[in-house]
């Protein structure tokens, strides 16, 4: 009986170790298939890019589509961008002189807030905001042509689409984003003031006088010109999730989906690079 | 008689002083994943001449045409325009070649975001700078006449019929004057009236143009009006090509259910 029970104990234990050796094998296999997958995007989004790049240093220029995109980008994001800017321009002003305040320091306040919206807040608000109006039109917009054909048809009418519509929009997207972002700064630095003019008098020169105090071409020009990068990343990125689309309106929402997700992931994963590039190259 | 194709044949009639054609596929192999489209098809067409190419769905017919302006790659075998292979062509050169050819799509694939007159002017934009805005506005104008669609220049695609967006994808594939047109099922999805007056419109554009035209169709009765030889494909090989009669006479139990 005893060597019935010990051999039962023991198959027990084969038996689950084999399943622990299924189950290793299994997450492996996953594992395996997430990397090669990931590689794999990547990859794809390499040949994108240096298709693009091929295409829209060659001519013929797509002058008329990128003014069209250009308006598309910026004009049509500026209310948006705005708001956005205006919002965080109070949030910081609220925050800022309750936290200045406790530790006596409400002279800091104006210095704080022109740093906090112009360094800070202007550049990654303006590039998520855009990332999720422009992002996601482009991606949706792309992915819809594909789907019915419209950019074979483009193919087929010996235009190339990767200049016509990745190179303009991509394009547009670098050189509006810097834009908007001023706009953003201000709205945010005219809101703030006002919401702290509210509760304490503080006129707008003097607001500006202590504000931008010794303040310095590498303090305010690199910061906003880096959202270029954030646009560069935000149109490739809309543009190849669309463009290489599968799968009729799900394929089409799957692509806006991801256009906006991956879009703001690597631009606020390029800031974490790009805050340091600029400590190290701008002192 | 039926004549299966051969490579053969047609390079005898080549060595005889027959007219060259102006698209020759030749050994053409085509596969997606694991699943092989097109098993070393061989076709050619000549100026002035339509070539309808039937089958089942899915037997690799639309991929063929996709393969001949190059929106695919083939796995094996050449594709000859004029007597070049497309094979490896750069960009410009590949450009160069598509803009002798004129592709009406499935379902037309407008652009939905321009009107009726944008569409047909699309082409003229980018390949015929030199024109001027009241010259372009004519050719469209007489484009639309063409296919009978005079005065629908301002409608978008999403208010016109499935039949008036293939009329408008046809003066679209005609813009550039090519050479070359590719039909993709012209009359699918259409009543037979509106599917009689494709054909008729098709018709009366060949004798006009003299095109080198491939028209894909499961459409029998179309083909049979619009075309002067038929190729029938089956998992990815032609089963038989030639005259209507032909295919009528033949004794190939699938050339027979298909025409049944």
């Amino acid at each position: 009986m005893s060597g019935i029970g010990a051999n039962a104990v023991a198959g027990r234990d084969l038996a689950s170790e084999s399943e622990r050796g299924g189950f290793v094998v299994s997450a492996l296999g996953s594992l395996g298939g997430a990397v090669n997958g990931f590689l794999e995007w990547f990859g794809s989004l390499g040949i994108f890019t240096w298709q693009v790049l091929r295409a829209g240093v060659t001519p013929p220029y797509e002058w008329r589509e990128l003014v069209r995109q250009l308006d598309e980008v910026g004009s049509r994001s500026l209310p948006l961008v705005a708001m956005a800017g205006s919002a965080i321009g109070v949030i910081i002003s609220l925050e800022a002189r309750y936290s200045l305040s406790r530790f006596g320091a409400k002279s800091m306040f104006p210095a704080t807030l022109v740093y906090s919206v112009i360094q800070v807040m202007g550049p990654i608000i303006t590039g998520l905001i855009v990332s999720g109006r422009v992002g996601a039109g482009i991606g949706a917009e792309l992915a819809s042509m594909k789907v019915t054909e419209q950019i074979d048809a483009i193919e087929a009418s010996a235009i190339n689409p990767y200049r016509l519509l990745a190179a303009t929009r991509i394009l547009a997207c670098i050189l509006m984003l810097p834009l908007l972002t001023l706009v953003a700064d201000a709205s945010g630095l005219l809101t703030g003031w006002f919401a702290q003019m509210l509760v304490e008098p503080l006129s707008f020169h003097q607001f500006v006088e202590y504000g931008f105090q010794g303040a310095t071409f590498n303090a305010f020009v690199p910061p906003t010109f880096k959202t270029a990068v954030y646009g560069l990343i935000i149109g490739t990125i809309a543009c190849f999730q669309g463009m290489r689309t599968r799968g009729g309106a799900e394929g089409v929402g799957r692509a806006a989906t991801n256009s906006v997700v991956l879009g703001s992931l690597f631009v606020i994963l390029a800031d974490v690079v790009l805050v340091k590039f600029i400590l190290v190259a701008f002192p | 008689m039926a004549t299966t194709y051969d490579i053969a044949s047609k390079q005898s009639t080549a060595e005889l002083g027959g007219p060259v054609p102006v698209v020759a596929v030749e050994e053409l192999c085509k596969s997606f994943g694991s699943h092989r489209v097109l098993n070393g098809i061989s076709l050619s067409v000549s100026r002035g001449e339509t070539l309808a190419v039937l089958g089942r769905s899915g037997t690799g017919k639309s991929v063929l045409l996709r393969l001949i302006i190059g929106l695919e790659k083939p796995d094996s075998g050449s594709i000859r325009i004029h007597g070049e292979d497309i094979a490896g062509l750069t960009l410009d050169r590949m450009g160069a070649i598509r803009k002798k050819m004129g592709f009406l799509f499935q379902h037309a694939a407008l652009y939905d975001s321009l009107t009726v007159a944008g569409n047909v002017a699309f082409p003229l934009e980018h390949h015929r700078r030199e024109m001027s805005k009241g010259e372009r506005d004519d050719r469209v104008e007489q484009l639309l006449a063409e296919v009978g669609m005079e005065g629908a220049q301002e409608k978008m695609p999403s208010d016109i019929s499935g039949g008036m967006q293939k009329r408008v994808g046809l003066a679209r594939a005609l813009a550039l004057e090519p050479e070359i047109l590719l039909l993709d099922e012209p009359t699918a999805g259409l009543d037979p009236i509106s599917s009689g007056e494709i054909d008729d419109l098709i018709l009366k554009l060949q004798r006009e143009r003299k095109m080198a035209s491939i028209v894909v169709t499961h459409d029998l009765h179309s083909a049979k009006a619009i075309s002067n030889r038929l190729a029938l494909l089956d998992k990815g090989n032609v089963v038989i090509e030639g005259r209507f009669e032909d295919l009528q006479q033949s004794d190939i139990g699938f050339v027979k259910e298909f025409l049944k």
